[in-house]
């Protein structure tokens, strides 16, 4: 299989992982999950340098990545699972008592891959700019990655760090957008209009790259690119445009996904939609 | 006022012992790195940011920002310390300080200066008198509030050498300097100051020095008080606390503080789940701050000695 192939498999068990995390906790998010499903697919299988069976919190050697909307936690816990971190019957653990897969992520439980904390929007780019300044330190030369969504750069806290690692010039830190266009209360225009999000982070002093992001070739195109873009003294930015839901019609492109369980017959459905790649993992007997 | 048993080296504030801690750990602390919002002058950084460029990095005025990186930073294991006013780094930056430092359990020292009521001029929109009741409500996060600048100093230090989040708080004003010059800090550990016998006065912060100056009005007056500075808020010295208040059974409790959420509480809430005896505080109560001198605010507010005299007997008449 070419790496599009093996990748565009991949995502497709990183969505049934989603449907049925989400399904079986009877609460989640799937659609920004689904939305951001193919580029973070990729992140994890073939852009970033990671040590998954051997991951410390200092991320020393390695590629970092954050999650800054942590409520996208199902397809976190997916690719973290699938590429080795924790096994892939503790998906079925989501959302349930005493688990290390909480609703949204958290360090506290111990689970392998999570930095930080994460749930409480647009925190996440800010402490990105700190690990990658770390590394910097640290004469560490690995990346730093962090996802933010576009209904959560509504947030002011996300352009205080936009200046901020344009100012410090931190250029091992590259951030993605997951474009979707939608939030909670409807379309993200509508709701909160960000304008030119492109100008706006030129103007705060980034790269910026825009890339469909359900296009595998274009989505590692897009991180080649963004790697020849580092190392210049500018933070690079990736905004991938999406689709909420991408890959199961009835949750496609609306926002009426953003954080709702599909019924047993919706999940159904959904499944029929997905190919089983990889294996499921094993649901809990009630 | 002069006290007769403790010597004033000469008034100092305590944000300069704070200033003088982190100059000796970046002398001595390659980790230790340091953070600031547009107030370096201020928090009596300029020493830190002179000697350790590289390891300092200017926020401009985004406190949020500086939370979330300084966490980030902690991560790879490095000691950030993160400066302003003490009402920016809690009430503006609570989420931030409570997701990314204290459930993140990051190792990032937050010193908040200027804290409390003796911020004096500027008013109540800098006076923060509830940062000690938002702080020790985090899980996970200790809350430091040292009396002079000696403890200042050697609190800083002591929170490089701790490894979990750290809240310390000082203040603007230039106060009395009587702690040991070489102390070493010890984290939840109370220090008895005043041995006495008929009230314990429980203090932090500003308000141990007017404790002294209290238990030695009172000792004129055939009262025999105890002082015991609570410079660790959390974890608290329930040890200290307890044995004290069953040797005195009268409790004053001093902070510059509102009441709500405040130490007074908080030794209060321990006394009632044990042994609980009469207790006062000397606290501010429901009411926000406004301009003035900080001794003139001290009085006004409620929080001089003269306070703490009369509290002390109030609480006596009721045991």
């Amino acid at each position: 299989m070419t790496n599009i192939e093996s990748l565009t498999s991949v995502a497709s068990q990183v969505r049934r992982d989603i449907i049925r995390m989400v399904s079986q906790a009877g609460s989640g998010h799937p659609g920004g999950s689904m939305s951001s499903a193919d580029f973070i697919t990729a992140l994890f299988f073939k852009v970033m340098k990671h040590s998954p069976e051997n991951w410390s919190r200092d991320g020393k050697g390695n590629d970092m990545f954050f999650l800054s909307i942590g409520h996208v936690s199902p397809l976190f816990y997916s690719v973290l699972s699938r590429s080795g971190y924790f096994p892939i019957d503790e998906m079925a653990q989501f959302r349930h008592y005493g688990s290390r897969l909480q609703g949204h992520p958290c360090t506290e439980k111990g689970l392998p891959g999570v930095y930080m904390p994460s749930g409480s929007l647009g925190q996440g780019l800010s402490v990105a700019c700190g690990a990658a300044l770390g590394k910097k330190l640290e004469k560490d030369d690995r990346y730093v990655y962090v996802l933010l969504g576009d209904g959560e750069s509504e947030e002011g806290q996300i352009w205080e760090a936009a200046m901020f690692a344009a100012h410090h010039k931190i250029d091992n830190l590259i951030a993605i957008t997951d474009w979707n266009g939608q939030q909670i209360d409807g379309n993200v225009e509508s709701v909160m209009g960000l304008g030119d999000l492109k100008a706006k982070w030129e103007a705060f002093g980034w790269d910026v790259l825009v890339a469909d992001g359900h296009n595998m070739a274009e989505i590692l195109n897009t991180y080649d690119k963004a790697k020849e873009l580092s190392g210049k003294g500018k933070p690079v930015m990736i905004l991938f445009r999406s689709d909420m839901g991408h890959g199961v019609d009835f949750m496609a492109g609306t926002h009426k996904w953003h954080g709702k369980a599909p019924s047993a017959e919706q999940t159904e459905q959904a499944l029929s939609q997905l190919e089983e790649t990889l294996g499921d993992f094993k649901l809990i007997e009630k | 006022m002069e006290s007769k048993n403790f010597v004033n080296r000469g008034n100092k504030d305590t944000r300069s012992g704070f200033g003088a801690g982190l100059t000796e750990l970046g002398r001595t602390n390659p980790k230790v790195v340091a953070f600031c919002a547009d107030l370096i002058g201020s928090l009596k950084m300029d020493d830190f940011v002179k000697e350790n460029p590289e390891r300092f990095f200017q926020c401009g005025i985004q406190e949020a920002n500086m939370i979330g990186a300084a966490s980030g930073m902690a991560l790879n294991g490095m000691i950030p310390f993160v400066g302003s006013f003490a009402n920016f780094v809690t009430t503006r930056v609570l989420d931030q300080v409570r997701q990314c430092v204290a459930y993140g359990n990051t190792n990032v020292k937050i010193a908040a200066s200027h804290a409390g009521i003796t911020l004096g001029e500027d008013g109540a929109t800098h006076q923060v008198m509830e940062d000690i009741g938002l702080m020790r409500m985090l899980p996970n996060l200790v809350v430091l509030n040292p009396c002079d600048y000696a403890q200042t100093k050697a609190a800083t230090i002591a929170a490089a050498n701790y490894n979990g989040p750290v809240y310390i708080r000082f203040g603007r004003p230039a106060v009395p300097n009587f702690t040991p010059e070489d102390q070493t800090f010890e984290i939840g550990k109370a220090v008895k100051m005043v041995d006495g016998k008929d009230v314990t006065i429980f203090a932090t912060g500003h308000l141990v020095w007017e404790s002294l100056i209290a238990a030695e009005i009172l000792e004129q007056e055939g009262i025999s008080a105890e002082v015991i500075d609570i410079h660790t808020i959390k974890p608290l010295d329930i040890q200290a606390v307890l044995e004290s208040a069953a040797k005195t059974k009268a409790i004053v409790t001093a902070e510059e503080h509102l009441i709500a959420g405040g130490m007074g509480e908080l030794i209060a809430g321990v006394l009632s789940r044990n042994t609980p005896y009469p207790i006062e505080f000397v606290a501010v109560d429901d009411r926000f701050g406004q301009s003035g001198t900080p001794a003139r605010l001290m009085k006004e507010y409620g929080l001089d000695s003269e306070n703490i005299v009369s509290a002390a007997k109030r609480v006596i008449s009721r045991k």
